[in-house]
């Protein structure tokens, strides 16, 4: 099955043919960071209004790179939420236009459930069930991923999300947006050992960062001259350090308590370098096999929606033309 | 605020008292209040919210988390919460896009992170407005402004909770 996915739900406008939920036939991603960057953040009315600008050459650039045209399309999977609803409005009526002008059957998918299949993009791909780290701008949270559409909770963040945590800590530095990505190239030259900030680790599942944002800022105010463009480094080294040990420590914690010999870490914040090389080096260690998607993959694009809109077209599912936008929609609730 | 407004001042030596000052606000708010949260990273504005939300009996089961990526989180209590942040819009044009009215105008109680960057249209003959400031590590100096007929009883609460 070739598989039409469109993805608006945040500040990228995506669309992707993925061929039997594996093979990316095209991927187009047309991100809104330049203009968000001049905001310091995602600016709503903005995203919305680019999202309509971009949505119809997004698609027929994935079309024109899969080499397709919509009549050979089998299927269309949209993103239905959480998101930004404006935002999500506008994929999902570009998705409906299409299914009813071209009589395709229609799929509403869940975007964290994107992120985890994601990783059936990957070259190696873990069988169900995982345990699962969707960690991004707006998330933190562990699953256990028994199946396509059924997930449990096992944590989540009781306040900020880790990528929340990593783009606070920018601006407070005047790093400039988006912070993840800037912290974590700086961070390269600097020391994680230079500065200790809290890790959070009660004995729940749950996360939680608003400490270690707290903790920067009461090191920026405690200090007596301003910081230096050379101690950036340092800084930011370290602070990324403290959230990257409790997001594996927890990880793995979940997955010992579950005994899942297995993790896939997805999400906006799955691409930080750091991350990746910790997870990768714990998991030989405790022999705990992890799989992380190619950065590409892990921040938002729709090729992991048309993932899972192959999984429930196969499935028989069929959503009608009422389809609506959801701002909330828990992962562990698909099932209900 | 003019005349009608009446300020009670504050310290609070740490998170769990901004938590505990937020819960004893939160219990004597009603459908239709709007408290509007003004500070800087780290203040304190997510702790006080979450304390707010369990003063209205908002269940423990639901963790008050930022909603600076979602903007809106909604929460059911005796009292619907609706939890707005407001840190990534520009200003109140962007509000306009969430349907803030519907919020401010309606049945439940509606807290605001960042409410500096849309003071103008706060409904201010109504609004309670929080300052939080960062004094040192863990001390925060909180504001607290209303109407005068409704502050009565919150400082009275406040007095009762050791605060004032």
């Amino acid at each position: 099955m070739k598989v039409l996915a469109i993805e608006t739900s945040c500040d990228e406008t995506a669309a992707a043919v993925v061929r039997d939920g594996r093979e990316v036939l095209s991927s187009v991603v047309s991100s809104q960071v330049d203009i968000h960057s001049k905001y310091g953040g995602v600016v709503p009315e903005i995203a919305s209004r680019k999202h309509v600008e971009s949505i119809i050459p997004v698609i027929l650039q994935a079309l024109d790179n899969a080499r397709l045209d919509l009549d050979s399309i089998d299927g269309i999977a949209v993103t239905r939420g959480p998101g930004l609803i404006g935002s999500l409005l506008v994929g999902l009526s570009v998705a409906k236009s299409i299914a009813f002008a071209k009589k395709k059957p229609l799929v509403g998918v869940n975007h964290l459930e994107g992120h985890v299949a994601a990783i059936f993009l990957s070259d190696r791909t873990p069988v169900f069930p995982f345990v699962a780290l969707v960690v991004s701008g707006g998330h933190t949270i562990v699953y256990l991923a028994r199946d396509f559409q059924d997930f449990v909770l096992l944590g989540q963040t009781r306040d900020d999300a880790a990528g929340e945590a990593f783009d606070k800590a920018a601006k407070l530095l005047n790093l400039g947006y988006p912070g993840g990505v800037v912290i974590d190239r700086l961070a390269k030259s600097g020391n994680p050992e230079a500065l200790t900030f809290p890790r959070p680790m009660r004995d729940s599942l749950d996360f939680s960062f608003s400490g270690v944002k707290t903790a920067l800022l009461n090191y920026t105010r405690k200090r007596e001259k301003p910081i230096e463009e050379g101690e950036i480094p340092d800084i930011v080294a370290s602070y990324q350090e403290a959230i990257v040990d409790v997001l594996v420590e927890k990880t793995m914690r979940a997955a010992a308590l579950n005994d899942m010999p297995r993790v896939a870490v997805v999400g906006g914040v799955a691409a930080n370098s750091r991350l990746r090389s910790r997870f990768m080096e714990e998991g030989q260690k405790r022999a705990i096999e992890v799989f992380i998607p190619p950065p590409v993959l892990c921040t938002d694009n729709a090729a992991m929606i048309a993932v899972v809109g192959e999984h429930l077209l196969a499935r028989g599912r069929r959503d009608g033309h009422d389809l609506n936008a959801v701002s909330r929609w828990p992962l562990e609730t698909l099932l209900k | 605020m003019g005349e009608g407004a009446f300020t009670l001042e504050m310290v609070s030596k740490r998170a769990e008292d901004t938590f505990r000052l937020g819960k004893t606000l939160g219990r004597c708010l009603s459908p239709g209040d709007v408290v509007a949260l003004m500070g800087d990273l780290g203040s304190g504005k997510t702790c006080m919210t979450q304390g707010i939300a369990r003063g209205m009996g908002v269940s423990a089961s639901y963790h008050v988390t930022s909603p600076t990526f979602t903007l809106i989180n909604e929460y059911p209590g005796d009292i619907t919460l609706y939890h707005l942040d407001v840190y990534r819009l520009s200003g109140p044009v962007d509000l306009e896009d969430l349907g803030y009215e519907e919020y401010f105008y309606g049945d439940g109680v509606v807290v605001i992170e960042w409410a500096e960057k849309i003071e103008s249209v706060l409904p201010i003959e109504k609004c309670f407005i929080v300052h939080l400031r960062y004094v040192d590590e863990n001390t925060r100096e909180i504001k607290i402004s209303g109407p005068v007929d409704r502050m009565a009883k919150i400082s009275q609460a406040l007095s009762q909770g050791g605060f004032i």
